[in-house]
């Protein structure tokens, strides 16, 4: 157990963080939170910066247009990243956190080259189309049906919560490609597609979240033609790679915002000492609980970290035990917030308060949290399935 | 950087699960109960041939020469093997009482708050008060049958070993959360009602689940204070190794239904003894202050640090 940084290590934080501080003022305001063509021109913007500068894909494979520095510079990156308040990743979120990282681990050399550097270098931006109205938590319940002709996939159904859809340019999606019978169960018969998302037939059609955003649309799909092509696994093998994108998605890609989470935290603690909250013992307790609990989820992610690198580079579904922790941790931490703001916390002009209202998803995108507990009890623990 | 353990540190950890797996089972802990004998001299002993006290003596000074790292692991060890006594202060007393490093002496600490000490009685020294057997002292009933008190005039905390003390129970309480979390498995996997395991049923499944990530996130905080020595860290360390070994002992407790309610089951021994560690060296609401403290420094040091 060793958490001293190599010397490696250290020069390159060091770097990182002169460039940074050469960097960062230089960046354009940033846009409204409910300009979505302004958000995605920013995020691709700083994603360009990082890869001009070779910090895109640290820990991506070489052959996937990525630096291949393994995964420790990429939590350092995360660190001072965050701690020199740089934008994070925004609308590149599925293409650098879940869908790339899912191509490059499955996808042919053809497909990694054609998809992954434009995610790099901030061209292209990614969704998740796999939930459906009726297939949430039972995902491989969904309905949306691929019909081949010639080399063609003709796609037929509807998405639902699929975040950034209004701005990206391709969807990573799951349709059925056979259907449920005696002989099939609903887990095969399933199939990965990257859909192209100005193809004929693709309708959008924003959904209103509870903080008032629209940062995730429904999707109807019309006899939507995608090449055979754009197949990422075998036909009818798509839930075993949707295991490898849900293992991205709940064991790292949440990584970053714990980095975010402590400084929040630290700003919270000098709102609180700048208007006397922080002399009431409750509200500092509750806030040095947080600040704790922090500090071990960001150990556990170096712990996890360690354990995927020793095994081969894909998280492990001690992904789903972060998830739990981290989620609820966050929306503790918006709940103090209020403590710390009073009444504050009514106005909605406060960054807090929009962020409290977001944390009310966490327990439930990604895998609702009692999702998350029977994954645990039964491929951890080892506890039998229920019906 | 790599957080994992080294294969020695993983050999070490076996080997003590191994050493107190034949040495302190079941049955020498059922027999501890009905004794109330709760330092066994002989096991005291072999501990410290064991290395358990010496461990982070220098070797010069007759020790093995290893870290709080190795440490943490073999104190993990007796949490969950529940190993009665004064671990935690004899293990610190090392090197400065005699006897205390081969484990030929029991030395206790009045580490907790107020004027109650544990094993008072059973204790050849106590930690920073070396007039302890003139003291006068009343002996207690104990909540934890394994962790006899006395009521004492004044002893006061040995501040030198407050953070190494804290790190080290809390490194007891991970163990014991583990080990509670085992128990809860095992009896979900065993115990049929309506005809199935109860382990199927959600809401019992969902208990356990809990339980995992308490456990999991207490002893990577551990883990990592004891890697980097940071008071703060081991703060956090302390007080969620004292909520994991708590509230897993409570929600083991639940999933063996009125089993857990009695006497025999050894679920109550491990909430009573976590109760125990969490009023020692540091309590919750020391840890949040401590915490608060130093969230508060750093934020206002970011602060100064920025130009703008
Ligand atoms: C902000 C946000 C962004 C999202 N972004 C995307 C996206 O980009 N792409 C995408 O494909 N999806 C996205 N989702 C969808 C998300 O993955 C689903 O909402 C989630 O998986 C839950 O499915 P559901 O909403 O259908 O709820 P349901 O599955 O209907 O669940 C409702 C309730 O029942 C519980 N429940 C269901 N089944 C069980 C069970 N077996 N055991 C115990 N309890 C159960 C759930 O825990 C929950 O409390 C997003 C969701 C949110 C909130």
């Amino acid at each position: 157990m060793d958490l001293t940084p190599t010397e490696e290590e250290r020069e390159f934080r060091a770097r990182l963080r002169e460039w940074l501080a050469k960097v960062l003022p230089e960046l354009p305001a940033k846009p409204s939170p409910d300009d979505w063509p302004g958000r995605r021109a920013y995020d691709a913007g700083w994603q360009r910066r990082l890869y001009d500068a070779g910090y895109a894909g640290l820990h991506w494979p070489v052959d996937a247009g990525g630096q291949g520095a393994g995964p420790t510079r990429h939590l350092i990156f995360l660190e001072e990243t965050e701690r020199a308040g740089a934008p994070y990743v925004g609308a590149n979120f599925v293409g650098l956190l879940h869908a790339g990282p899912t191509i490059a681990a499955e996808g042919t050399a053809a497909q990694r080259a054609r998809w992954l550097p434009p995610v790099l270098r901030g061209d292209e931006v990614w969704c998740q189309g796999f939930s459906e109205p009726g297939a949430g938590s039972d995902l491989a319940a969904l309905r949306t049906r691929a019909v081949r002709d010639g080399d063609e996939y003709v796609v037929t159904g509807s998405k639902i919560w699929t975040s950034h859809a209004e701005v990206a340019d391709w969807c990573e999606l799951l349709v059925r490609t056979t259907p449920v019978g005696p002989d099939t169960p609903k887990h095969r018969g399933i199939t990965w597609l990257a859909m192209p998302m100005d193809a004929p037939g693709v309708t959008v059609r924003p959904l209103r979240t509870l903080a008032g955003s629209t940062e995730f649309a429904e999707m109807f799909l019309d006899e939507v033609r995608v090449p055979v092509g754009n197949r990422v696994g075998a036909e009818d093998d798509g839930w075993r790679v949707t295991m490898v994108t849900l293992s991205f998605e709940r064991g790292t890609a949440f990584v970053g915002e714990v980095v975010a989470c402590r400084r929040t935290l630290g700003d919270l603690a000098r709102t609180a000492k700048a208007n006397g909250r922080w002399d009431d013992p409750v509200v500092r307790r509750a806030l040095g609980r947080l600040h704790g609990e922090f500090g071990a989820l960001w150990r556990l992610t170096q712990w996890n970290v360690g354990e995927s690198e020793r095994s081969g580079g894909v998280p492990g579904i001690g992904g789903s035990v972060f998830k739990l922790a981290y989620s609820h941790a966050r929306q503790e931490l918006y709940d103090v917030a209020a403590q710390v703001l009073g009444a504050g916390s009514l106005v909605l002009d406060e960054e807090w308060v929009l962020d409290r209202l977001s944390s009310l998803s966490y327990t439930i995108a990604a895998g609702t949290s009692q999702i998350q507990r029977n994954i645990v009890a039964e491929r951890i623990l080892g506890l039998p399935k229920g019906r | 950087m790599d957080f994992q353990p080294t294969e020695e540190q993983r050999d070490l950890r076996a080997g003590v699960r191994n050493l107190l797996a034949g040495r302190y089972g079941r049955e020498a802990l059922r027999a501890s109960v009905e004794s109330g004998v709760c330092v066994d001299r002989d096991l005291w002993r072999e501990l410290g041939e064991a290395g358990f006290f010496a461990l982070r003596l220098p070797e010069a000074e007759g020790g093995v020469g290893l870290g709080l790292p190795e440490a943490v692991l073999v104190f993990e060890e007796a949490g969950r093997a529940l190993v009665p006594g004064p671990l935690v202060a004899t293990h610190l007393a090392a090197g400065a009482v005699p006897g205390a490093a081969a484990g030929t002496a029991v030395v206790t600490a009045s580490d907790l708050d107020g004027s109650l000490v544990a094993h008072w009685g059973e204790a050849d020294a106590v930690l920073g008060l070396p007039g302890f057997a003139s003291t006068p002292a009343e002996p207690v009933r104990s909540a934890d049958p394994l962790t006899p008190l006395h009521r004492v005039a004044s002893a006061p905390m040995p501040g030198d070993h407050r953070d190494e003390g804290a790190l080290l129970t809390a490194a007891l309480q991970a163990g014991s959360a583990l080990r509670t979390l085992e128990l809860a498995v095992r009896y979900a996997g065993e115990r049929e009602q309506f005809g199935r395991p109860i382990g199927s049923f959600q809401a019992v499944k969902h208990l356990c689940a809990e339980m995992l990530v308490r456990a999991e996130l207490a002893r990577t905080a551990v883990y990592a204070a004891a890697v980097t020595g940071d008071p703060a860290e081991t703060a956090a360390a302390k007080l969620l190794a004292d909520e994991a070994a708590v509230r897993n002992a409570r929600d083991c407790l639940q999933v063996h239904g009125g089993m857990g309610f009695t006497w025999e089951a050894d679920v109550h021994l491990h909430l009573k003894r976590a109760w125990v560690r969490a009023e020692q060296w540091r309590t919750a609401a020391e840890a949040e202050e401590l915490l608060a403290a130093d969230l508060l420094e750093g934020a206002v040091q970011r602060v100064q640090r920025r130009p703008e």
